[in-house]
């Protein structure tokens, strides 16, 4: 899902709007498999792991049925939102929480952009 | 310009000691109904219920700002301390209130932090209250994020504080409301939502004492959205597996936010419940 996460974001207006500010790389983990994402001005980049010696500012970690269930076009109660996740034990958020806070609606858009795509 | 029914008001205020302008709306006639808005929010979350025509006709709807959120100013040299709210500010404002406004035996209906205090208000002020009515109500919420940074100078309240609330709500809920109560989130003062989730988080757990409630004095009705994950159904239902009584509907397709996020869907919840209160049943 997450491989065509720049198309969906980078035309969607409403979603970049949010990130505007934002020049920052972030990580997000489908299970085993590594993505980091590229942030400029709300436009985004991704590219595919495994990864050896890389930055980021922080990281977003899930199993992939996690995952599914988040992107599912109409995802059920306690699956359609990062925190809900979270309250569920069944995300991860590493590194540097200032920056996920400040932008956290940004990256709340980004990663639900998939649903129904 | 199409007016509506709801009419709003200030009042000098005694609380806490000092004299505080609270802001308040109101609407219908009747048997006095008190909502009170969710933490790091305002009362114009319920401007559907003061607007239902039904309700209306047999409820006066009374829903006041907390002090330090909405139109209701902080109290002087609230520069010099933290805001926090306790159970015993909270059951004061409340109680204060319907004492200030003459309310006799008023309903009190609440969402989430509201929803919370409905339930010390069931154990201590049950004989003065016709009936109460628990919005997304838990006995306890632990904390599973850090809210510290919902009040940081390196971090916009405003947009941290909306982001937190719009995961609150329901995927299904019509996009215009969803977004309108985000923007009440966004105008919060810093620190207040997390001086609100003190006592949500912290200093309201009244799970050792909810088997004392008694619905037979003030009848309790629940209403949860199956998607709160703060206050979950499965919370609610931990507070009616041990309140005899209590009247437990789950709000299919709802979120942490019923009046405002879906208030069409919510109405069709609550317009029967105060049927059933009016009646007496």
């Amino acid at each position: 899902m997450i491989e065509g996460l720049a198309r969906l974001v980078n035309d969607n207006p409403a979603i970049v709007r949010w990130g505007r500010r934002m020049n920052q790389t972030f990580m997000v983990e489908v299970g085993a498999e590594q993505y980091l994402v590229k942030v400029a001005e709300g436009k985004l980049a991704v590219e595919k792991g495994p990864f050896t010696q890389r930055s980021w500012v922080f990281a977003i970690r899930a199993k992939r049925e996690a995952w599914e269930r988040f992107w599912q076009k109409t995802p059920a109660p306690g699956w359609h939102d990062l925190f809900a996740l979270l309250r569920r034990g069944d995300v991860a958020f590493e590194g540097d929480q200032r920056v996920l806070m400040a932008y956290l609606q940004y990256v709340k858009l980004v990663l639900a952009a998939p649903r129904g795509a | 310009m199409k007016l509506e029914p709801i009419v709003g008001r200030y009042g000098e205020f005694q609380f806490q000691g000092a004299k505080q302008r609270l802001y308040f709306e109101e609407a219908g006639s009747g048997i006095p109904l008190i909502c009170l808005h969710t933490a790091g929010s305002d009362g114009r979350q319920y401007r559907a219920v003061l607007n239902d025509s039904s309700i209306r006709q047999n409820y006066r709807v009374i829903v006041f700002d907390m002090p330090w959120h909405g139109k209701s100013s902080p109290p002087a040299g609230w520069q010099n301390q933290d805001y926090r709210l306790t159970t015993g500010m909270y059951t004061e404002l409340i109680m204060g209130f319907a004492r200030a406004l003459d309310l006799e035996r008023p309903v009190v209906m609440g969402c989430s932090i509201g929803g919370r205090i409905v339930l010390d208000l069931a154990l201590k002020h049950a004989r003065q209250l016709r009936a109460l009515i628990g919005l997304q109500s838990g006995a306890f919420v632990e904390r599973y994020y850090d809210p510290s940074w919902l009040d940081h100078p390196e971090v916009h309240g405003g947009r941290a504080c909306g982001a937190v609330a719009y995961g609150l709500m329901s995927p299904l809920s019509p996009e215009a409301e969803r977004w309108e109560t985000v923007w009440h989130y966004m105008q919060g003062g810093p620190g207040v939502f997390t001086g609100d989730l003190y006592f949500y988080q912290v200093e309201g757990d009244i799970r050792g004492r909810i088997g004392e409630i008694d619905t037979s004095v003030c009848p309790l009705y629940l209403l949860t959205g199956e998607y709160d994950y703060s206050a979950s159904p499965r919370d609610t239902e931990a507070v009616t597996a041990r309140v005899k009584g209590a009247k437990f509907t789950v709000m299919k397709g709802l979120g942490h936010f019923p009046m405002s996020e879906n208030p069409e869907a919510f109405l069709g919840y609550l317009r029967p419940v105060l049927e059933e209160i009016r009646a007496g049943r």
